[in-house]
């Protein structure tokens, strides 16, 4: 593994970070105040710092040490998360992974912005109100007095120590006066196995005040029996500071569990020891001795007691125990500190162990999407084979129970089970889409002046990669538009007698087979005047064009069309909606709008859960072979001639139970006959659209029940109105797949091909 | 004259020669992906007439253009006769059904005459020149143009 590839799995993790860091902060956004939420933030900064340091990522770690630190605040309740420290937090949170990406991919960060930023966390840290705290770190060093280490800090131009540590003095009365600590630094193997390296930790202590290092060498073994990826150098410190205990830990608190750490104030006295003296009784472990201070046969008595007694411990193993409170003080309290970390900082180390305890319980891998994507063309290759395999059998084998149809059915099962198990690697909740969104939301929230609350429903939601993926552009583009168009500002929404902070929705959910996606705003909805006006402008209707207002809503899907008075950086280069429209039919889905004038607009996306295989129904309809996609079919019933009516000159509706439903000649809508076929003759199929209604959709026959991988008809030919997609059935022709709920809009007059007709008007 | 800019280094170019409606025309060769026989298509809804509907093609689905139609003469009625030359249009794959294959031409640039000024624009629009080989007269054709994109575009 060379660095590069080692540098590529920090990346991952930081996205995952921050993820992670987002959603916390959403929740906190949300009056979430479960400690575990704050901790999981602070977790997520703080790994991402830790990693950023092993990589020397200097902007990236100074910045996320500031919000480290401002989110300690927070952890130790001296700052009260509200909305006004989470606005800055989410802000914060934005910096960091743009900081990410710019370390990931090169590319600069808007500096400025996170100077502001790096400002407005230190603020935070340093005061309890946003307001207040910009003038409190100029005036608090002041009366502390500290005559060297601050400004030794500045000099060197350290940005991480460069923001005050003022929140640590005021909490810290026994760091007031300057006062010297002996600090003993035992580094174990696992230090260095992480890329901790004890030097920079020493470094990093020499700039908290006055320094004098004494090296333990002692354990050092003979180069012979030396494993030369073992820790064998402890360090003593005299440090001479006027910070805490807490601000000499805090440079250790990466290593923190992989080192002996003991802090004392010169004296004897446990700095901050309330709470660690009891712990001292704590059983020594013996084995945990051998195991971690390796075998130093060769080594002479040596003036630190440390190693001498931890040597005399292993010669008496019986008595160790006993004596361990009094004789061994040092290397106990060593250990008795390393165990208090532990158990002392229980918040920490529990969500450790139950970080631990959940990836035990879930090992997952992290595959190339490559060899998934290769996994699932191949298994559907295999569907296909499968299908022609079983169709040439039943062809020329008449004999249905031979061995060769049993095997064959077996055959089919494992397929389906594979495919089925293929499809759920693929399948991925859109919430780190949706998560996304509310950085987009905010983001233009601040360029318009505007105040938007975004809701996220339904986020746990499972659909495939691929899907995903495709989905977060042009959901950017409708949140955009729908924060910059569809919502007003603030004084128009309170004059509209509306919340001054409006509400953008956004919600996922399964419906029969596919996965629906709403956004829904609660702004002024669209402008059918302005819209028409625009229209008629671009020539895109003719002045005396008769529109529905359904039709006008969705004059905004046309290319080229805008009603952004002003063009601005968000959105309302005219580029938007009709992008949008292209991509979610590039999925197999539709978008709809519907709008109230003065209470917002809802756009509606249906997309398909995969885009690979669909359950179907294959049907025949004027000597074509099509498949009905089998999540639309409610049922399907053979029609008798008098649940027949005809209604007005071209409309036939059918009974069923009592209640009449339109009937829908297929073959008709997609222009294979010239006449309606007679229903007696056929086949319905009882449909359900997105739309609600239903409809009855009549072919000719019905040829059976199959699983088609889809084809993408796009790829060579072009996107056909009423078709969704095509497939290859057994014989090896091409079948094309009903889009339903194209063919049930057209059913209401829709024409299939709205674009054309507005050409054809304008 | 993008073709002369491809075809500077070997001095000519290859083009294969087929058979419409007992006329002759070309393309290019390098554009040409296979040559397969006719196996029936499957028809797409709304088409344009000339569009015959789309054949799997090894798990792709490929649609076919009937040539003699497109051109304005008489659509052709398949049988397994015909042939479908496969052919790559900008990042799209299509099928082109056409009599038969005919030729294999090597031509300088110097061969092709331009498009006489009498003919429509229809015929103008794609044919790229006619070479005179051999006392046959041979259309070259420029796919790009055989391929409704306008509609696509509008679509």
């Amino acid at each position: 593994m060379d660095m590069n590839e080692i540098k590529e799995i920090f990346f991952q993790e930081c996205e995952e970070q921050l993820a992670e860091l987002e959603s916390g902060l959403l929740k906190l956004n949300d009056g979430d105040r479960d400690p575990e939420t704050v901790n999981a933030v602070f977790r997520a900064v703080h790994s991402i710092k830790g990693g950023a340091g092993a990589f020397g990522l200097d902007d990236l770690v100074s910045f996320a040490h500031v919000f480290e630190t401002t989110l300690d605040c927070v952890r130790s309740n001296r700052l009260e998360p509200n909305q006004d420290v989470l606005k800055v937090m989410l802000k914060s949170a934005d910096v960091l992974a743009d900081l990410t990406n710019a370390a990931r991919d090169g590319g600069s960060v808007d500096a400025a912005r996170s100077r502001q930023l790096i400002k407005e966390l230190e603020a935070l840290a340093n005061g309890e109100l946003p307001q207040a705290a910009v003038a409190e770190p100029v005036a608090k060093p002041a009366p502390v007095a500290a005559p060297t280490p601050a400004p030794v800090v500045n000099e060197e131009g350290f940005q991480p120590v460069a923001f005050s540590f003022d929140d640590f003095e005021t909490n810290e009365p026994l760091a007031i006066e300057p006062s010297t600590f002996e600090i003993l630094f035992r580094p174990k193997s696992e230090l260095y196995a992480k890329g901790n390296d004890a030097t920079l930790l020493l470094r990093d202590l020499s700039r908290l005040g006055e320094m004098s290092i004494h090296c333990d060498m002692d354990e050092l073994p003979a180069l012979a029996s030396m494993n030369p990826e073992a820790a064998y150098f402890a360090w003593k410190i005299s440090l001479k500071t006027d910070k805490g205990e807490e601000a000499i830990r805090s440079v250790f608190e990466f290593a923190e569990w992989d080192c002996e750490l003991d802090v004392m104030l010169a004296g004897g006295d446990h700095a901050g020891a309330g709470e660690e003296l009891p712990m001292q009784p704590v059983p020594f472990d013996l084995s945990m001795l051998d195991e971690e201070v390796p075998a130093s046969p060769g080594a002479a008595e040596d003036d630190d007691q440390v190693a001498a007694q931890q040597r005399e411990a292993r010669d008496d193993a019986v008595s160790a125990a006993a004596t361990a409170s009094n004789v061994l003080q040092m290397a106990q309290t060593a250990r008795a500190s390393a165990e208090s970390n532990r158990s002392a900082a229980s918040a920490s180390a529990a969500q450790a162990a139950a970080q631990q305890a959940a990836s035990a319980a879930t090992p997952t891998i992290r595959v190339d999407l490559d060899r998934v994507d290769r996994l699932i063309n191949l298994v559907g290759e295999l569907v296909i084979n499968q299908a022609m395999l079983s169709q040439s059998v039943i062809e020329n084998d008449t004999n249905g129970t031979s061995s060769i149809n049993m095997g064959l059915e077996e055959l089919q099962q494992l397929t389906r089970e594979i495919q089925d198990s293929v499809m759920a690697i693929r399948a991925q909740p859109v919430k780190p889409v949706f998560q996304r969104m509310s950085r987009i939301v905010r983001e233009i929230a601040d360029m318009t002046g505007k105040s938007v609350r975004l809701v996220t429903e339904g986020e746990n939601t499972e659909v495939d990669k691929t899907v995903i993926d495709k989905l977060a552009e042009p959901l950017t583009h409708m949140i955009r538009n729908a924060v910059d168009h569809g919502l007003e500002t603030p004084e128009k929404r309170v004059a509209a007698g509306k919340n001054p902070e409006g509400t953008v929705r956004l919600t996922a959910k399964h419906r029969s087979g596919r996965i629906v996606i709403e956004l829904a705003d609660d702004g002024a909805g669209i402008n059918r005047e302005k819209v028409r006006q625009k229209a008629i402008d671009n020539d895109l209707i003719a002045a005396d064009a008769n529109l529905s207002d359904e039709e006008i809503d969705n004059l905004i899907f046309h290319a080229g069309f805008s009603t952004a008075d002003k063009i601005s950086d968000i959105s309302g280069r005219g580029v938007g909606m009709d992008v949008v429209k292209r991509s979610i039919q590039a999925l197999g889905g539709r978008i709809n709008i519907s709008s109230k004038p003065g209470h917002g607009s809802v756009f509606t996306m249906s997309l398909p859960l995969t885009l690979a295989v669909l359950d179907g129904m294959v049907v025949t309809v004027a000597n074509q072979t099509l498949v009905v996609p089998l999540t639309a079919i409610v049922e399907t019933l053979q029609p008798e001639a008098s649940a027949i009516h005809s209604f007005g000159a071209s409309q036939r509706l059918i009974s069923i139970r009592n209640s009449f439903c339109p009937l829908v000649d297929v073959g008709r809508i997609l222009n294979f006959r010239a006449i309606q076929a007679n229903p007696v003759e056929g086949v319905a199929l009882l449909v359900e659209s997105e739309g609600g209604g239903q409809r009855a959709l009549m072919v000719d026959a019905i040829q059976g029940q199959r699983q088609v991988v889809i084809k993408s008809l796009e790829a060579n030919y072009t996107h056909v109105p009423g078709i969704a997609a095509a497939t290859i059935l057994g014989d090896g022709r091409v079948a094309l797949i009903l889009d339903v709920d194209a063919i049930v809009a057209a059913s209401r007059g829709q024409s299939l091909k709205p674009e054309m007709l507005l050409a054809a008007a304008g | 004259m993008t073709y002369a800019a491809k075809n500077l280094t070997t001095g000519g170019r290859e083009l294969i020669a087929f058979r419409v409606g007992g006329q002759e025309f070309c393309v290019n060769v390098m554009s040409v992906r296979e040559i397969r026989g006719w196996t029936p298509a499957t028809a797409m809804p709304h088409a344009p007439s000339y569009m015959l509907g789309v054949i799997n093609l090894r798990g792709a689905v490929l649609p076919i253009i009937d040539f003699s139609a497109r051109l304005g003469m008489k659509p052709a009625e398949p049988t397994v006769r015909h042939v479908i030359i496969v052919a790559q249009v900008k990042s799209q794959v299509v099928g082109l059904l056409v009599d038969a294959v005919s030729d294999i031409l090597t031509v300088a640039d110097a061969d092709i005459q331009p498009t006489p000024d009498i003919a429509s624009d229809f015929e103008r629009s794609f044919a790229r020149g006619v070479l005179a080989i051999e006392g046959r007269m041979i259309c070259l054709v420029e796919l790009d143009q055989v391929f409704p994109h306008e509609e696509r575009e509008a679509a």
